[in-house]
């Protein structure tokens, strides 16, 4: 038995702690590497952006869908990456948020769901339209799909829509997810995202939980509590919206 | 304790998914609605109207300062060859949405907004 079989052998069996320790390092980079641009805030974002690197890499390798968590010695990510571990940390973040300012933002919030779920779905629904699809069922999930990756399969599931164009609508919204995490920290201080109010807002719009979150976490931590608890409003609403209301309109628009 | 502080959470997440898997079933949609919000609601009530020690809150706030290493390690596991190889439509349809409701954030801020903005939240 080699050294490196000895050594992935103890890997495996501590998946999830080698997953702390990679994802050290990879923080680590992500700070030394905004150090040396001079943007010491960018240290989040630019960590965020190796992690998906290094999910687009492992996706390449391994041709499965859940990134590097596919790899056997990475299993762990699955764990800390989960929806488990995710869920659990956004909700500590709330600790410390001024009810002050959620009531504040509390209309503003309610009214960017709605706009945010039937934006995204027009949006998705044009250019699903534009490009050659003719049926409601294919448009409408299309349409969900940009408003969430889990909205676009929950409505095509409920319409029975073909599987092809589920797929599409989940890359739809894993498209808003990724770009929703890069993106943010860009364009933050051109649309005034620098306060709880219009975190709220911009959760409440964008509303994919893993965007919002994750570009909020590398734009200022301290937003991440009032964005997150508008964007898990926003799936719940979609799933809601979409394959009843918005479909039912869609069928009457494209008479089929 | 600190583990008190890490009970808390939890307690916090499953009554609140509990309570958005009401909702979802009373909607008719599968999973929850607003369940980590609501979660999220309660935490806010807990640290606004009961005094933790320290040792409490030490516990909450080793989890929300690991909050952004677990977002890393999400990203990692994030459908990235899926993202880019869906074709135009998915790229567009998601990408032009993601870019367009950025533009609206600065609108819809406007909405109730007061006279002035409080900022610097000690988190």
């Amino acid at each position: 038995m080699s050294f490196v079989e000895i050594a992935a052998g103890i890997i495996s069996k501590n998946s999830l702690v080698m997953s702390f320790a990679i994802v050290a390092i990879t923080m680590f980079v992500g700070y030394r590497l905004s150090g040396l641009l001079g943007e010491r805030r960018f240290g989040s974002a630019l960590a965020i952006v190796i992690g998906l690197v290094l999910a687009l890499i492992a996706g390449k390798y391994t041709g499965g869908s859940k990134g590097i968590a596919d790899i056997k010695i990475l299993s762990g990510f699955g764990v800390l990456g989960g929806a488990m571990f995710r869920d659990y940390a956004i909700i500590s973040t709330a600790f410390g948020a001024n009810i002050e300012e959620l009531k504040k933002a509390g209309v503003a919030g309610i009214v960017s769901l709605f706009v945010g779920v039937i934006f995204s779905f027009i949006v998705g629904a044009a250019f699903a339209l534009a490009f050659g699809f003719k049926s409601a069922v294919d448009v409408t999930t299309i349409g969900a799909g940009a408003v969430t990756f889990i909205v676009g399969p929950v409505t095509g599931g409920a319409l029975g829509a073909s599987s092809a164009v589920v797929a599409l609508s989940i890359a739809a919204g894993v498209v808003k997810s990724v770009l929703c995490m890069i993106i943010t920290p860009l364009v933050a201080p051109y649309i005034g995202l620098n306060n709880p109010q219009s975190a709220m807002v911009f959760g409440g719009l964008l509303g994919t939980t893993s965007g919002v979150a994750g570009g909020l976490a590398a734009t200022d931590p301290k937003l991440v509590p009032y964005g997150a608890m508008t964007a898990t409003f926003y799936t719940g609403l979609g799933c809601l919206l979409a394959p009843s209301v918005l479909f039912m309109i869609v069928r009457a628009i494209l008479g089929s | 304790m600190e583990i008190y502080g890490l009970g808390i959470i939890a307690a916090c997440m499953f009554v609140g998914v509990f309570v958005g898997s009401i909702f979802a079933k009373l909607l008719g949609v599968s999973g929850d609605v607003g369940g980590v919000g609501i979660a999220m609601l309660l935490l806010v009530l807990v640290s606004n109207y009961i005094k933790l020690d320290e040792k409490t809150q030490n516990g909450i706030k080793l989890i929300s300062n690991l909050y952004i290493p677990i977002i890393v390690a999400m990203a990692a596991t994030q459908d990235v060859v899926k993202a880019l190889s869906g074709g135009a439509v998915a790229f567009l349809a998601g990408g032009v949405a993601t870019v367009a409701s950025f533009f609206l954030v600065p609108l819809l801020s406007r909405i109730g907004k007061g006279e002035k903005i409080s900022q610097g939240r000690e988190m």
